[in-house]
């Protein structure tokens, strides 16, 4: 929290003012004046003009051009998306995809971190690097390689016709399939950081003890690992959701027609049908989708330092 | 009358827990060495030893937390080694408590009876019972990081009690408190463990403690057995250097064995002087190289040469340790050795007069001393 510097509002330094105002100023700057710029056009119409909606802003014409300004604004874009399924079947399904792929990535994710925190000691920082190596690499250039792996004669059909598993190629390129490897393959790194680093600090007497009190080693994982781990497991989880609810990327380069996601939905709209004010609309909705996972991911977080 | 509790005197007596020629090496290291040991059923029984010499790897094999590479591990007839920690009668307290961070108190001790299948109400009885009994009931509910070392420390112990082990591991329990509270706490021990009559098995590297709450020590040595005696036998009967040394303070007097007679022997220690009366079981050969081992409160400190002790040598004050309640002092011989003698200071004598550099006499009974090969 910008606040909590330590100082009382009283003896902060002029200093220390400009240190906390910042992050505000970044946030207004960045952030807030974008999203009343874009809250705005949503309110707006399409026109066939320059930005592409009306009204525009004008002081021009006094306060009775402001007031018709804002009599102009209305909800009718909202509307619009309530009425026309594709629109919430996008929203479902994205939420659907995010969920799922969110499920598959804390699988494999639990599984590494597992792994790499009951590794030799010495052995540790080398994997936690080879975790994050892929960020060295452009996210846009790795998923790129994904579809030189899916295609019909990618790596992967070659490599399981040459040993035989299978006799005619998959067709997992620019299917919903490949959206969820490309997720669960991105995404992986965010999920797999914060639950390693909960396993890491766990004291390993405590398996010790939870066996000698009587339990197996799977009562001991459930009962003693997993709640300990939770703090990680529920900061990946959002982590990977998060983002992945409005992916556009994946869903472009490696989904199919088929694939319906609202972040390629907005790209749609924006750049094909150049429909700002329907596109800033949905870009509003999925804004609000967002707010409420971030804000239950805050209460956990800020719960978890009150009690640690 | 009752007997004194010395099931170990006895030899008819069978033992709780039966160690055979137990090593167990960490690679080629050996970190337990062909020990050998018995505990007897209701024993307080206390491994005593330097840092690293192996304590917590003889309880990690007890626990079941290691095996051991050669020898056998018994329990009344029952072999423990194939044992898994879950299933053995043995529940260990943990040196760093390793409490159960997200659970309150009362769900950490039923913890172990949950695994166990028992009744909830029964659960509910022996929990209630065991934090009354470790004074915990206005915690219940506490987390581990609420509590304060000391209540920590008896959460690990209700946790491991409240299963009702044949034998209970507590390695280094009072490490982590403070003087005074692990004197308390001590004394909570011994108490515990005369109402449950459970046997403990006590790590520590603190001979006070060893002392105070133990039936019998056993010294250990680099992964091997020095002495496994009572307290006070050990305190008066040492077999070798080293546990006289560890075992409180000492004096050791390095001779050679002259004639023996009336029961003792003599001890050349000074060449000219008179050799040193030792009263020994067994007197070993003239010649052979032995120690002599006093403590410091057996040996007198006087400004003139006392009429009739057994042995008395002339010195220098080297220190004086002033404790309050004692006074150590340091008195060095014509030979550059150091006696250390100690004199409560209860009375005003003369020899409080003593100071510094005073040319002094320290003396002691020819039964003062042990005579030591080792
Ligand atoms: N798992 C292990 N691997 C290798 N060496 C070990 C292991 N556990 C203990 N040791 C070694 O065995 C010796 C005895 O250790 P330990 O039983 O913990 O000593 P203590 O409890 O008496 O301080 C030490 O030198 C220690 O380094
Ligand atoms: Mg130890």
């Amino acid at each position: 929290m910008p606040g909590a510097v330590g100082a009382t509002p009283m003896n902060r330094t002029l200093g220390q003012r400009i240190l906390v105002t910042l992050p505000y100023l970044w946030l207004l700057v960045l952030f807030f004046a974008p999203f009343l710029i874009v809250l705005k056009i949503s309110f707006s119409d399409l026109a066939v003009s320059r930005p592409p909606y009306t009204p525009q802003f004008d002081l021009s014409g006094g306060w009775a051009g402001i007031r018709d300004f804002f009599a102009e604004l209305d909800f009718e874009n909202y509307t619009f998306l309530a009425e026309d399924s594709l629109y919430i079947n996008a929203y479902l399904s994205s939420l659907k995809i995010a969920a799922v792929s969110t499920v598959i990535t804390l699988l494999i994710g639990y599984a590494i971190a597992y792994a790499l925190a009951r590794t030799p000691r010495r052995w540790r920082p080398t994997l936690v690097m080879l975790v994050i190596l892929p960020f060295w690499t452009s996210f846009l250039i790795r998923v790129y390689a994904w579809i030189g792996i899916l295609k019909t004669e990618g790596l992967l059909n070659q490599a399981l016709l040459s040993i035989g598993l299978i006799s005619e190629p998959l067709h997992i390129m620019n299917t919903t399939t490949a959206v969820y490897i490309g997720i669960v393959y991105s995404y992986l790194p965010f999920m797999i950081l914060p639950i390693y680093a909960t396993l890491e600090k766990m004291d390993e007497s405590l398996l010790e003890a939870a066996a000698d009190l009587g339990s197996s080693r799977l009562a001991a994982f459930c009962l003693v690992t997993l709640p300990l781990s939770l703090p990680g497991v529920i900061a990946g989880c959002f982590l990977v959701f998060i983002p992945a609810i409005g992916e556009f990327v994946i869903p472009d380069l490696l989904g199919g027609s088929e694939t319906l996601m609202i972040g390629k939905t907005l790209w749609v709209e924006f750049f094909n049908n150049r429909d700002w004010p329907l596109a800033s609309a949905v870009a509003t909705l999925l804004l609000l989708l967002l707010i409420v996972p971030i804000v239950l991911f805050q209460r956990q977080q800020m719960k978890q330092e009150i009690g640690g | 009358m009752t007997l004194p509790f010395a099931p170990w005197a006895d030899p008819a007596a069978k033992p709780l827990i039966d160690l055979r020629n137990v090593t167990k090496r960490f690679g080629a290291f050996e970190a337990v060495k062909n020990l050998s040991l018995t505990i007897f059923e209701r024993e307080f029984f206390a491994i005593l030893g330097p840092s690293g010499c192996g304590k917590t790897t003889l309880m990690r094999m007890l626990a079941g937390f290691e095996t051991p590479s050669e020898g056998e591990i018994l329990l009344g007839e029952q072999d423990l080694v194939p044992i898994p920690p879950a299933k053995r009668p043995v529940n260990m307290m943990f040196q760093s408590y390793a409490l159960f961070p997200h659970l309150n108190v009362e769900k950490n001790i039923a913890f172990g009876l949950k695994r166990e299948g028992v009744a909830k109400g029964e659960i509910a009885d022996r929990v209630t019972d065991i934090m009354r009994l470790v004074q915990l009931t206005d915690f219940a509910r506490r987390k581990p990081d609420q509590l304060s070392g000391g209540q920590r420390q008896r959460v690990a112990l209700a946790r491991a009690l409240v299963k009702r082990p044949r034998l209970l591991l507590l390695d280094e329990p009072l490490g982590a408190l403070d003087k005074k509270l692990r004197q308390e706490t001590q004394f909570e021990l011994m108490n515990i463990q005369e109402t449950l009559g459970t046997t403990f098995v006590i790590v520590t590297h603190d001979q006070e403690e060893a002392m105070t709450v133990s039936s019998r020590i056993a010294v250990m040595r680099a992964g091997e057995l020095a002495q496994v005696a009572t307290p006070t036998d050990l305190y008066e009967h040492p077999d070798s250097r080293f546990v006289a040394d560890f075992i409180g303070e000492v004096t050791v007097l390095e001779g050679r064995v002259t004639n023996a007679s009336r029961g003792g022997v003599g001890l050349a220690f000074i060449e000219g002087a008179t050799d040193l009366r030792v009263i020994t079981d067994d007197a070993p050969p003239a010649g052979t190289e032995a120690w002599l081992a006093l403590r410091p409160e057996k040996v007198s400190i006087a400004r003139a040469r006392p009429d009739e002790a057994d042995n008395a040598l002339p010195g220098k004050v080297l220190d004086i340790a002033y404790l309050g309640n004692i006074s150590t002092y340091h008195v060095e011989l014509a030979n550059g050795a150091v006696v250390k003698a100690q004199e409560s200071n209860r009375q005003r004598a003369d020899r409080r007069g003593i100071t510094w550099e005073d040319d002094v006499w320290v003396s002691w009974e020819e039964d003062a001393g042990v005579l030591l090969l080792t």
